[in-house]
């Protein structure tokens, strides 16, 4: 469970400041896919980094799994990405001349896993990511987008995280291929229990949420669960 | 991270741009190589030098007429200016304890012509018997200078194998006669090659007994060297500092301000080794510059890797790469750099010295801290010229990094 309590960020370039983020609170239970929706320029970014524990809020509290994150050193945050976050990029940012497994691995190596249970765990994310096992071995530069952000969402699960952050994870790929990543998504929700937030501009991309949480200027504007909500089954 | 998966990662970048890496290593090869091309031809030199000294006799003692000026050195003592040294030296030399064998020496250079007409101008050496000993010289065919030969100012010479060569070409000279200065001489011996010594050629002389030389061929009554061998080689200091103040007393002149010098072969020695080192150093500091240049490129490519893969680095530690995981992989990377540089300095500097000693005939030696040290400067180099692309991959910002074009 991850909960923000009066969040803010505050960017100072020289003597002007800029609030990125003003007084953010809300809470996120284990098991929900969330959306963080905003136009750009909205914060949401921001917000991004705090949640995935890339940067720390200039005031506010955010507790994560119960633990207060706020106030943590850079190496502290890296320990915790390393353990319990994520991360799905809109530009996949894989290693271009290194194989699929590689990829997958590449968190467990920051992690200390020695090579046996290390591949195990790697080809289980792979599979969960619907990643098609004829292509464990290829270079990853040789797949086409949609297969990228599988190895990338495979990559974000290979450590078991509590919270899987997305941010724009459709942006760089075609609408039917969008939609497959988003059915992987809603899969790993649906099945296995996933906390995933997704971060992005896009109200239909947004939808394929449970919950939609709005942003602009900083500030939260609306917080609501999903009246219609899509399902990718049935689009495809 | 560990030590295994450094190394793989290491691989993988380097391998992934061959042509660079290989450039990059090329610089530190070139330098390393040099290094140990230049000390080895340096130290060569002076192995060479040494050897060919303590081959005329380790447990030398000469004995020059005039003073060695200080700060001038050996070479431009001024010998056989000074007439101070006379016969009556020997005796009392001959009495210190210690002593193994006096040799005096008469030195000039005359015309020496051969019964075909062919004629050289070489040194004439007016010698004792003692010479053979002291001077480590064997006749190759027929005898050196004896004693009856003293006695009877006998005109009789042995020649050294250079002049033996040029007077007589191959027939054997012993038993003919040559003229020295116009004076005839039989041939009674021809002796062993020594090789040159650098300043002094000892296969190219002739010997004639030391009486003939003094009263017929020069018409002096002085010597122009004494060589004495001393009994071993720990007596030296000894025996030196005796022969010093029993030729004090002999001659009558101050301690302060003598007329005659004492040289051992070790300070030759110490004073061409200390020519060789300043040259060795010479050389290794020049070689030590492309090595510079060598690291420098090293760094110049790591900070064009940082900046390349900024996004990777990114990534990285948005996965929970910690500031230690990132900066030990790019260190590594250089250190892997400098490292097989550094082999491939060995082996090439190697060859090169190989190829100088069979081409050039100069002799070289590859010593076993030279190739350590060539070692440890490369990867002192990597380190050095690898900290600081490392540490500014390190210190990124993962959000920058990400967002980075």
């Amino acid at each position: 469970m991850i909960e923000c309590q009066n969040i803010a960020k505050t960017y100072k370039i020289g003597e002007i400041e800029t609030h990125a983020l003003k007084n953010a609170s809300f809470k996120i239970n284990d098991g929900e896919f969330v959306a963080i929706m905003g136009p750009s320029g909205s914060g949401k970014s921001t917000l991004m980094h705090i949640l995935g524990c890339l940067d720390t809020p200039t005031s506010g509290q955010y507790l994560f799994d119960g633990h207060d994150v706020s106030k943590l050193s850079d190496d502290e945050l890296a320990d915790i990405r390393m353990k319990k976050i994520g991360f799905v990029f809109q530009a996949f940012n894989l290693l271009p001349r290194a194989a699929v497994l590689r990829n997958v691995m590449l968190p467990l190596i920051y992690a200390g896993v020695s090579k046996k249970p290390r591949e195990e765990q790697a080809k289980d994310a792979l599979r969960k990511a619907a990643f098609p096992e004829g292509f464990w071995n290829h270079y990853s530069n040789q797949l086409s987008g949609g297969m990228m952000q599988r190895v990338a969402i495979a990559r974000a699960l290979v450590n078991n995280p509590t919270l899987v952050l997305a941010d724009e994870p459709t942006g760089n790929l075609d609408t039917k291929t969008g939609l497959v990543v988003l059915n992987t998504f809603q899969e790993l929700h649906l099945e296995q229990g996933r906390t995933i937030i997704l971060i992005t501009h896009e109200q239909y991309v947004a939808e394929h949420a449970e919950r939609i949480i709005h942003i602009r200027d900083g500030s939260i504007i609306n917080d609501s669960q999903v009246k219609n909500r899509r399902v990718v089954n049935g689009e495809l | 991270m560990k030590l295994a998966d450094i190394l793989q990662e290491t691989y993988t970048a380097l391998s992934s741009n061959k042509v660079r890496s290989g450039l990059t290593i090329l610089g530190i090869v070139i330098g390393i190589g040099s290094v140990i091309a230049m000390v080895s031809i340096g130290q060569g030199a002076s192995g060479q030098i040494q050897s060919s000294i303590e081959g005329l006799g380790s447990n030398l003692l000469t004995i020059l007429p005039g003073v060695i000026q200080p700060g001038r050195g050996i070479v431009s003592s001024g010998r056989g200016a000074a007439q101070t040294l006379k016969n009556e030296d020997i005796d009392v030399l001959q009495g210190i304890e210690g002593v193994a064998y006096v040799s005096p020496e008469v030195q000039r250079r005359f015309q020496i012509v051969s019964p075909a007409g062919t004629n050289t101008n070489s040194t004439v050496i007016g010698a004792t018997p003692e010479y053979e000993a002291v001077r480590n010289v064997v006749a190759a065919n027929g005898s050196f200078i004896a004693e009856s030969h003293i006695r009877s100012m006998g005109r009789v010479a042995v020649l050294g194998p250079t002049v033996a060569q040029d007077l007589f070409a191959d027939s054997d000279p012993v038993a003919k006669t040559i003229r020295i200065n116009k004076i005839n001489f039989k041939v009674i011996g021809v002796l062993q090659s020594k090789g040159s010594a650098g300043f002094f050629n000892p296969d190219d002389t002739v010997f004639v007994p030391l009486t003939t030389m003094q009263k017929i061929l020069a018409g002096v009554d002085f010597l122009s060297t004494i060589a004495v061998s001393v009994e071993n080689k720990d007596l030296m200091p000894q025996v030196q500092e005796s022969a010093t103040t029993a030729l004090l007393v002999k001659h009558r002149v101050d301690p302060q301000n003598p007329d005659f010098s004492i040289v051992s072969q070790a300070d030759i020695i110490g004073t061409l080794t200390q020519v060789t080192d300043t040259f060795t150093i010479f050389l290794a500091s020049i070689a030590g510059i492309s090595l510079l240049v060598g690291g420098i490129g090293i760094m110049n490519m790591m900070l064009t890797t940082v900046t390349e893969r900024t996004r990777e680095i990114g990534l990285r530690k948005a996965i929970g790469a910690k500031k230690k995981d990132i900066s030990l992989q790019f260190l590594a990377e250089a250190v892997v750099l400098t490292f097989l540089g550094g082999v491939l300095g060995v082996l090439l500097g190697w060859i090169i010295s190989l190829a100088v000693s069979s081409l050039a005939g100069i002799a070289t030696s590859v010593s076993v801290s030279s190739v350590l040290l060539a070692f440890g400067v490369s990867a002192a180099i990597g380190i050095l010229f690898g900290y600081y692309p490392a540490r500014k991959a390190s210190g990124m910002n993962p959000i920058d990094a990400l967002r980075y074009e």
